[in-house]
C-alpha cells in the first residue's frame, strides 16, 4: 500500500527530470572541482607549507591522497555545499509552481502529500549524488597527485586501502544526513512561494545564521539543537576505533528537523491554493 | 435517477473570495453528461478561477462542487483519472523534449498504467498532429506547438470529461480550426467538453449548451436554443406616413415601439405574424419598402450581457 502510494514510477521520473537539467550536472561538476583546485594548489605549494598551517587536515594530503576528499569536504561545508543544497531544495514546488506544471502534476492526480514525499526523497539523492562526487574526485585526483596508502588516523592508527575507501563512504553518507534537515527547511520554504530563486536564497541564508549562531558563545544553550552544528563532526568517523557517537546524535537532529519541516511544508502544501 | 449523475459538473452558490474581492460570487453551473458546454466571459471574469476550484486547485471560499459524482474536494482523486484538463495555457519542462514531459506527467498518476504508457503518449502526440516534433525539446515549441501538447496531454487516457480552458489561445486560424474539429471528434465519441472562451466566434459552431459570466457572476445559461429564445425578436419596419403608421400598429397591440430616422422597431413574440400585418398595411395605402423579424444575435446578446470594450470591470 505504501509502496503503491509512493510509486517507483514517479520517483524515477522525478529523478530524470532533476537529471536531465543541464543545472544539476553543472552543481555537480561545480562540486567535483572543489578537490582537484584544492589538490592541484596544494601539490603546487607543498615544500612552503607548514605542518598544521592552513584548515586541518590540509598538511596530511601530501602524505595520503585520499585525504584530499576529507579536506574537501571541509571547505566545502559552510557555503558551497549548503548552497547547491538550496538551490535544489528551494526549487521542489516553487520551481514546479513558477513554470505551471505544478497544476498540471496536481490534476494528473499526483496527490499532493506523495508529491512532496518524492520531491524530498528526490532532494536526498542529490545530496548523496553531491558527497559521493566529492569524496570520489577527491580520491581519483589525490592518487593521480600524491602517494596513497594505509591512511593514519587523527587518532594516529593506521587503517588498510580498503578501509579507508569504506570510511570515505561514511563520511559522504554523513555530509549527506547532515544536509537532510537543511533540504527540508528548503523544501517548506519552497511551499511558501512561486519564485525558486528566492526560496533558494532564503534557504542558504538559514543555513549560514544557524552557523554563526552556533559560533557565538553566548548561545551555547542553542547550539546542540542548530541543524549545523554536527556538520563538521564527521572527523570523529576518522579515527580509530571508530567514534560514531556524534553520528547518531547528528542523525537524530536532522530527523527532528525532518519530522518539523515535514510537517510544516505538508500543511502548507496541503492547504495551499495552486494559482500559478 | 438523481439529477446530480447526469450532470458531470454541479456547482451550487460556489464562491471564491480573495481578500475583499468575490472573484467568482455564488454561481450554479450545470454541465450536463455529452455536452459540449461553452463557458463564456471576458479576461477577467472569474473561468479560470472557476476551473480551478473544480479542478481542486483552489479550495471554495463557499459552495459545493460536484465533479462527475463526486463531491470536491472530498473525492478529487477519484474524479480527475477521468478528467482532461487545459488549465490557463500549458505548461512543460523547457528541457525536455515534448514526449519526455507527456510520460513525466503520466508517470504522476498512480493510477495510470506504466506499461501501456509508451503508446499512450505516442497516440495523443498522433491525435494533435505532434508525432514529428515528439523528440524536440519544449523549448524550441511554437505556443501553438505547446497548445497541442497541452491537448495531448488531456488525451493520454480515455476521459470521461475535457476541462479546456482557453484551447484556441495563441493558435493561428487554421490551428484554432483544427483544434474544434478535435473538440467536435471528441464530443462525437461522447466526451463532455467544457470549454471556456473569451470570444464567442471561437466556440458559438461548437457549444451545444452555453454559460455567460461576468464579473464573477453568471449571468445567463442554457442550451444553445434556449438561449436564443430568451434574446427578444424584434419587428423591423420602413415605410411613409410614420405618425399614421405607429397609430395602426397601437391599434395592433404593439406600443413599446422605438422611432428611428427611417423606420420602427417593435419587440415581438418569436412566432409574430408578419405575412398578416404586411397584408394590412398594403390595404391601408402604405408605402411598405421593408418588413422582416430581427433575431438578435448571440454575438450581441453576449456583448449585452457583459458589456463591451477594454475596460476592466472591477
Amino acid at each position: 500500500m505504501f509502496a503503491k502510494s509512493l510509486s517507483l514510477s514517479l520517483m524515477l521520473s522525478e529523478l530524470r527530470v532533476m537529471f536531465t537539467r543541464r543545472r544539476t550536472w553543472a552543481m555537480l561538476a561545480a562540486i567535483a572541482l572543489i578537490p582537484i583546485l584544492l589538490a592541484v594548489a596544494v601539490a603546487l605549494t607543498s615544500d612552503q607549507l607548514a605542518p598544521g598551517e592552513g584548515p586541518p587536515f590540509l598538511d596530511r594530503v601530501t602524505q595520503n591522497g585520499l585525504f584530499t576528499g576529507f579536506t574537501a569536504t571541509l571547505l566545502a561545508l559552510p557555503l558551497f555545499l549548503p548552497l547547491t543544497m538550496a538551490v535544489v531544495a528551494g526549487d521542489t514546488i516553487a520551481g514546479e509552481a513558477s513554470l505551471g506544471t505544478l497544476r498540471y502534476l496536481l490534476i494528473a492526480p499526483v496527490g499532493r502529500l506523495r508529491l512532496l514525499v518524492v520531491k524530498y526523497l528526490g532532494t536526498i539523492v542529490f545530496a548523496l549524488a553531491g558527497t559521493f562526487t566529492l569524496m570520489l574526485a577527491g580520491g581519483i585526483i589525490g592518487a593521480i597527485l600524491f602517494p596513497i596508502g594505509p591512511v593514519t588516523l587523527l587518532s594516529g592508527d593506521q587503517i588498510s586501502l580498503a578501509e579507508s575507501i569504506g570510511r570515505m563512504a561514511l563520511v559522504a553518507v554523513y555530509t549527506a544526513i547532515s544536509m537532510s534537515g537543511l533540504l527540508a527547511i528548503g523544501l517548506f520554504v519552497s511551499t511558501l512561494t512561486t519564485v525558486p530563486v528566492g526560496a533558494m536564497a532564503a534557504t542558504v541564508v538559514l543555513a549560514g545564521v544557524s552557523q554563526i549562531l552556533d559560533n557565538l558563545p553566548q548561545l551555547s544553550w542553542l547550539h546542540e539543537w542548530l541543524f549545523t552544528h554536527y556538520w563538521l563532526s564527521f572527523a570523529d568517523l576518522l579515527r580509530q576505533p571508530i567514534e560514531l557517537g556524534s553520528f547518531a546524535s547528528n542523525s537524530l537532529l536532522q530527523l527532528g528537523y525532518i519530522a518539523v519541516f515535514g510537517a510544516l511544508a505538508y500543511s502548507r502544501f496541503t492547504t495551499k491554493d495552486i494559482l500559478s | 435517477m438523481p439529477q446530480s449523475l447526469e450532470l458531470a459538473i454541479k456547482t451550487s452558490s460556489l464562491t471564491k473570495q480573495f481578500g475583499s474581492q468575490k472573484a467568482v460570487s455564488s454561481i450554479d453551473l450545470s454541465v450536463p453528461k455529452g455536452s459540449v458546454f461553452g463557458f463564456l466571459g471576458p479576461n477577467g471574469s472569474g473561468k479560470t478561477t472557476t476551473i480551478r476550484m473544480i479542478l481542486g486547485l483552489a479550495a471554495a471560499s463557499k459552495g459545493e462542487i460536484e465533479l462527475l459524482g463526486h463531491p470536491i474536494p472530498k473525492e478529487l482523486e477519484h474524479a480527475l483519472p477521468k478528467v482532461g484538463a487545459l488549465v490557463e495555457g500549458p505548461a512543460f519542462y523547457p528541457y525536455m523534449s515534448g514526449r519526455n514531459n507527456l510520460i513525466r506527467i503520466d508517470s504522476a498518476d498512480r493510477n495510470s498504467t506504466a506499461s501501456t504508457r509508451k503508446k499512450r503518449v505516442d497516440a495523443a502526440l498522433e491525435r494533435v498532429g505532434l508525432t514529428n516534433a515528439a523528440k524536440k525539446k519544449v523549448h524550441a515549441y511554437s505556443l501553438g506547438m505547446k497548445q497541442r501538447l497541452g491537448l495531448a496531454n488531456a488525451l493520454l487516457k480515455p476521459r470521461e470529461i475535457l476541462i479546456l480552458d482557453e484551447p484556441t489561445n495563441g493558435l493561428d486560424p487554421q490551428g484554432t480550426r483544427e483544434v474544434r474539429n478535435l473538440i467536435r471528434s471528441l464530443a462525437a465519441e461522447g466526451i463532455t467538453i467544457f470549454v471556456s472562451s473569451h470570444l464567442l466566434s471561437e466556440i458559438e459552431q461548437l457549444c451545444s449548451h452555453l454559460a455567460v459570466m461576468t464579473a464573477g457572476k453568471i449571468v445567463a445559461q442554457g442550451s444553445l436554443a434556449e438561449l436564443r429564445n430568451e434574446s427578444q425578436t424584434r419587428l423591423v419596419l420602413k415605410a411613409d406616413r410614420i405618425d399614421e403608421l405607429v397609430d395602426l400598429l397601437k391599434t395592433q397591440g404593439l406600443t413599446k415601439l422605438s422611432l428611428k430616422p427611417d423606420r420602427v422597431v417593435v419587440p415581438v413574440p418569436s412566432d409574430f405574424d408578419v405575412a398578416s400585418l404586411n397584408q394590412l398595411l398594403v390595404k391601408k395605402k402604405f408605402m411598405v419598402s421593408e418588413i422582416r423579424l430581427e433575431q438578435p444575435s448571440l454575438e450581441e446578446y453576449f456583448v449585452n450581457l457583459t458589456g463591451e470594450g477594454f475596460e476592466v470591470v472591477r
